[in-house]
C-alpha cells in the first residue's frame, strides 16, 4: 500500500492547513458558545471548491478525490469539529448519494448548486424509532399518479437548519421477502426545503458539535413531483447504507483531526506549563501519554486513508467495495478521538477543563463521532457480519 | 491585454534563519515561501483578471525548485508561468536580476494594455530595487508603493503609500507597479485549482533563451554582472524588553531615568 501522497494532494493539504488556521480557528469557541451556523465559513469554502471536492467539473465539482476530500474534513476538524461536519454532511450524505444513484437530470439539476456551495445539503434517515434499523421507519411516501405525497418527521438531521436539498427515505409499501414476510418497502427521495408541506422543526442543543445545526424535520402533506425517486423504487435501503458507508469516511476524518488537534494543542501547552520547577514535557508520563496518542492517531490516519483510497477506486470501477473499511476506520478513529481528547485534557488539567482552552470543547466534540452514523456498536455489527459471513 | 507578475521565493523568516559560513543565508535549510508583497502583486493580477478577463503570468528566476511555487500561484488563479533558470543566472544581484527578468519580460512581450506588477520589496533582501530597476531597463513608466489600483481604458490610477501620507497617480500602460503587501487580502489556492495547476503550461527560459536580448551579456549577469557583493550576514542581537511605566506621573518618571542616564 502507497501512502504518498500526490503533488496536489501536499498542495490542497497545505491549503486546508492555511484556511483552517486563519478563518476557521480564531472562529471556533464563538460558534461552539453560541450554538452559531458559521455561514461566513461556509461561504467561503465554497469559493475554493470545498463544497464538491471529489466530484468531476462536469457537475460543478473540484474534480479532485475521495482523499482530498477526506483531508478537508481532517483539516477543518483539528480546529473545528463543527465546521469539519458541515462539510462531511453536504459532500458525504447529499451530493454523495446524488452522485452515486441519480438520473443525468438530476445531477444536472443538484450537483453544480451543491458543489458551489449556493445550496447545502443534508440527509433524512434517523427517526425517533429508526435509524440503521430500517424497518422502524414510519415516514411514508405514497405514489398520487402525478406526485408523491410524503407525510412523517426525520430527527437530529445535520445541517437541517440551512439546508436547501434533502435526501430523505421513505416507506413506499410492503413487500414479501426471500423468507416469504411482509416487509416494508423503503425508497430515497430527493426534497427541497421549498417543498409544499416540508418544514424544518425544533432544533437540538447538544453536548458537542454545538454549531453545527441539528434540527427535526417535517413532512406534513409534502407533494414532490415524480422525477424526485432517488434511485429505483424499493431500493432505498441499499441507497441509505452505500450512503452511510462514504458517510463514514467523512466522520472518521472528523474523528481524526479532533483526535489530532487535541494532540497539537497539547503538545504546545505541555512545553509552557511548568509545575515543580520544570516543564510538564519534562515528565516521563507526559512523554508516554503523548507518545502513545501520537501512535494510536497515526494508526486511525492510516485506516482513514486506506478506507479514502477505497472509495476512490471504487469510484473509478473498482469491484470491491469498502463498507468494512470505512466501518474500520470510523470505529478506530472515533475510539482515538474520544481518548485522546479526554487523556489530553487531563494533561492540561485545571484548565483544560475551562473554557478558556480548546480541549474541553475538542473533548464534548469527540463524543459524537461515536454516535451519528452508525454507533461504535454498529460499526462492530458491519465487521463481525463480514467476518463471520 | 496581460498581467505579468514577477515573484520570489523566500526563506520563511517567521522560521529558523540559518546562515552558511561565508556569511551567506543557507537557503537550503530554510522552509521557503512566495514573497509577501509579491503574493499582494500576485493579487492585484488576478483581481483584474477577474475584471477584464485579461491574462496572468507569473514569472520568477530561481532554481529549478521554484517551479512548486509558481504552481502555487496557478492554483490561485494565474494562467501560466515562465520560470527563468540556469547557472548562468546564479549570484546575480538586484542589478543582474533586474537585467535578467527584463529580458525574460521582453521575451513574453510586453503591449499597450498589458501591467507589469512587482512586489515593493523582498523579505530576505528589503532592497527595493529590482522593480525600479526592471521598469527602468523596459523604459516603461513606474508606480512604487501601491496600495491601491484602478486599471481602465489603458490607464492606470494607483495609490502610493509614502510615509507620511498618499499619493495618487496615473500612468499610461505599458507600466510597471510595485505593490505592497497592505495592498490587498491575497486569495487562498482553491482546490480545482490546485488539481489543474500541473496541466497549465510553464516555460522555462535558461540562458540559451535569452542570450539574443541586448541585455544579456556576460558581465551583466550572474555574479559577474553583479555590482554588490555579500560581505556578511548575521542575525541582530535581541533588544531587551522595554520597561513599562505606570502611574498618573509617568512623565516625571520618564524625566527622572533620562536625567539618571544624561540623556537631558
Amino acid at each position: 500500500m502507497d501512502f504518498t501522497l500526490s503533488k496536489e494532494q501536499l498542495m490542497v493539504q497545505k491549503m486546508y492547513r492555511e484556511f483552517a488556521q486563519n478563518e476557521v480557528k480564531p472562529l471556533a469557541a464563538e460558534v461552539d458558545e453560541q450554538e452559531r451556523y458559521p455561514e461566513e465559513t461556509v461561504a467561503k469554502m465554497a469559493k475554493l471548491g470545498m463544497m464538491g471536492i471529489y466530484f468531476p467539473k462536469k457537475y460543478g465539482g473540484a474534480g479532485a478525490d475521495v482523499l482530498s476530500y477526506a483531508m478537508a474534513v481532517e483539516e477543518l476538524s483539528k480546529v473545528c469539529g463543527t465546521t469539519g461536519v458541515i462539510v462531511s454532511a453536504h459532500t458525504s450524505l447529499c451530493a454523495a448519494p446524488i452522485f452515486e444513484n441519480g438520473t443525468e437530470e438530476q445531477k444536472m439539476k443538484y450537483l453544480p448548486k451543491l458543489c458551489s456551495g449556493e445550496w447545502v445539503g443534508a440527509f433524512g434517515l434517523t427517526e425517533p424509532g429508526a435509524g440503521t434499523d430500517a424497518q422502524g421507519q414510519q415516514t411514508t411516501a405514497v405514489d398520487m399518479g402525478d406526485y408523491w405525497l410524503l407525510n412523517g418527521s426525520k430527527i437530529f438531521i445535520t445541517n437541517a437548519g440551512y439546508a436547501n436539498v434533502f435526501i430523505i427515505i421513505a416507506v413506499t409499501g410492503t413487500v414479501v421477502n426471500k423468507k416469504g414476510r411482509k416487509v416494508k418497502e423503503i425508497s430515497a427521495f430527493i426534497v427541497e426545503r421549498t417543498d409544499e408541506g416540508f418544514s424544518v422543526g425544533k432544533h437540538e442543543k447538544k453536548m458537542g458539535i454545538r454549531g453545527s445545526s441539528t434540527c427535526e424535520l417535517i413532512m406534513e402533506d409534502c407533494k414532490i413531483p415524480k422525477d424526485r425517486l432517488l434511485g429505483v423504487k424499493g431500493k432505498g435501503f441499499q441507497v441509505a447504507m452505500k450512503t452511510l458507508d462514504g458517510g463514514r469516511i467523512g466522520i472518521a476524518s472528523q474523528a481524526l483531526g479532533i483526535a489530532q488537534g487535541a494532540l497539537d494543542e497539547t503538545v504546545a501547552y505541555v512545553k509552557e506549563r511548568k509545575q515543580f520547577g520544570r516543564s510538564i514535557a519534562q515528565f516521563q508520563n507526559t512523554q508516554f501519554e503523548l507518545a502513545e496518542m501520537k501512535a494510536r492517531v497515526e494508526a486511525a490516519r492510516l485506516l482513514v486513508y486506506r478506507a479514502a483510497m477505497k472509495k476512490q477506486a471504487a469510484m473509478e470501477g473498482s469491484k470491491e467495495h469498502y463498507t468494512v473499511e470505512a466501518a474500520e476506520a470510523k470505529l478506530i478513529a472515533a475510539r482515538t478521538a474520544s481518548d485522546v481528547t479526554r487523556r489530553c485534557l487531563q494533561l492540561f488539567g485545571g484548565y483544560g477543563y475551562t473554557r478558556d482552552y480548546p480541549i474541553e470543547r475538542m473533548m464534548r466534540d469527540a463524543k459524537i463521532t461515536e454516535i451519528y452514523e452508525g454507533t461504535s456498536e454498529v460499526q462492530m455489527m458491519v465487521i463481525s457480519g463480514d467476518l463471520l459471513k | 491585454m496581460k498581467a505579468i507578475v514577477c515573484v520570489k521565493q523566500v526563506p520563511d523568516t517567521s522560521g529558523k534563519v540559518a546562515v552558511n559560513e561565508n556569511g551567506t543565508l543557507d537557503r537550503a535549510s530554510m522552509a521557503t515561501i512566495t514573497n509577501p508583497d509579491d503574493l499582494a502583486a500576485v493579487e492585484a493580477a488576478l483581481r483584474l483578471k477577474d475584471q477584464t478577463g485579461c491574462e496572468v503570468i507569473v514569472v520568477t528566476m530561481g532554481p529549478p525548485p521554484a517551479e512548486g511555487m509558481l504552481r502555487e500561484l496557478i492554483a490561485r488563479g494565474a494562467d501560466r508561468a515562465v520560470l527563468v533558470s540556469g547557472r548562468e543566472f546564479g549570484g546575480s544581484d538586484t542589478f543582474a536580476t533586474s537585467q535578467i527578468l527584463a529580458a525574460a519580460i521582453n521575451k513574453i512581450g510586453v503591449e499597450k494594455g498589458d501591467v507589469v506588477f512587482c512586489g515593493r520589496q523582498a523579505i530576505d533582501g528589503d532592497t527595493a530595487q529590482v522593480g525600479p530597476q526592471i521598469a527602468e531597463k523596459l523604459h516603461l513608466p513606474q508606480i512604487t508603493y501601491v496600495a491601491d489600483v484602478k486599471v481602465e481604458d489603458g490607464v492606470v490610477t494607483a495609490k502610493r503609500m509614502l510615509e507620511d501620507g498618499f499619493m495618487m497617480i496615473q500612468a499610461e500602460t505599458p507600466c510597471l507597479l510595485t505593490c505592497v503587501k497592505e495592498l490587498n487580502e491575497p486569495r487562498y489556492m482553491s482546490v480545482g485549482g490546485i488539481f489543474e495547476c500541473y496541466s497549465k503550461p510553464m516555460d522555462v527560459f535558461d540562458y540559451n533563451a535569452l542570450k539574443d536580448d541586448p541585455l544579456i551579456e556576460v558581465d551583466t549577469i550572474g555574479l559577474k554582472g553583479s555590482p554588490t557583493n555579500v560581505f556578511k550576514s548575521f542575525t541582530p542581537p535581541q533588544k531587551g524588553a522595554g520597561t513599562m511605566l505606570e502611574g498618573d506621573d509617568v512623565a516625571a518618571q520618564m524625566a527622572g531615568i533620562l536625567a539618571a542616564k544624561h540623556l537631558i
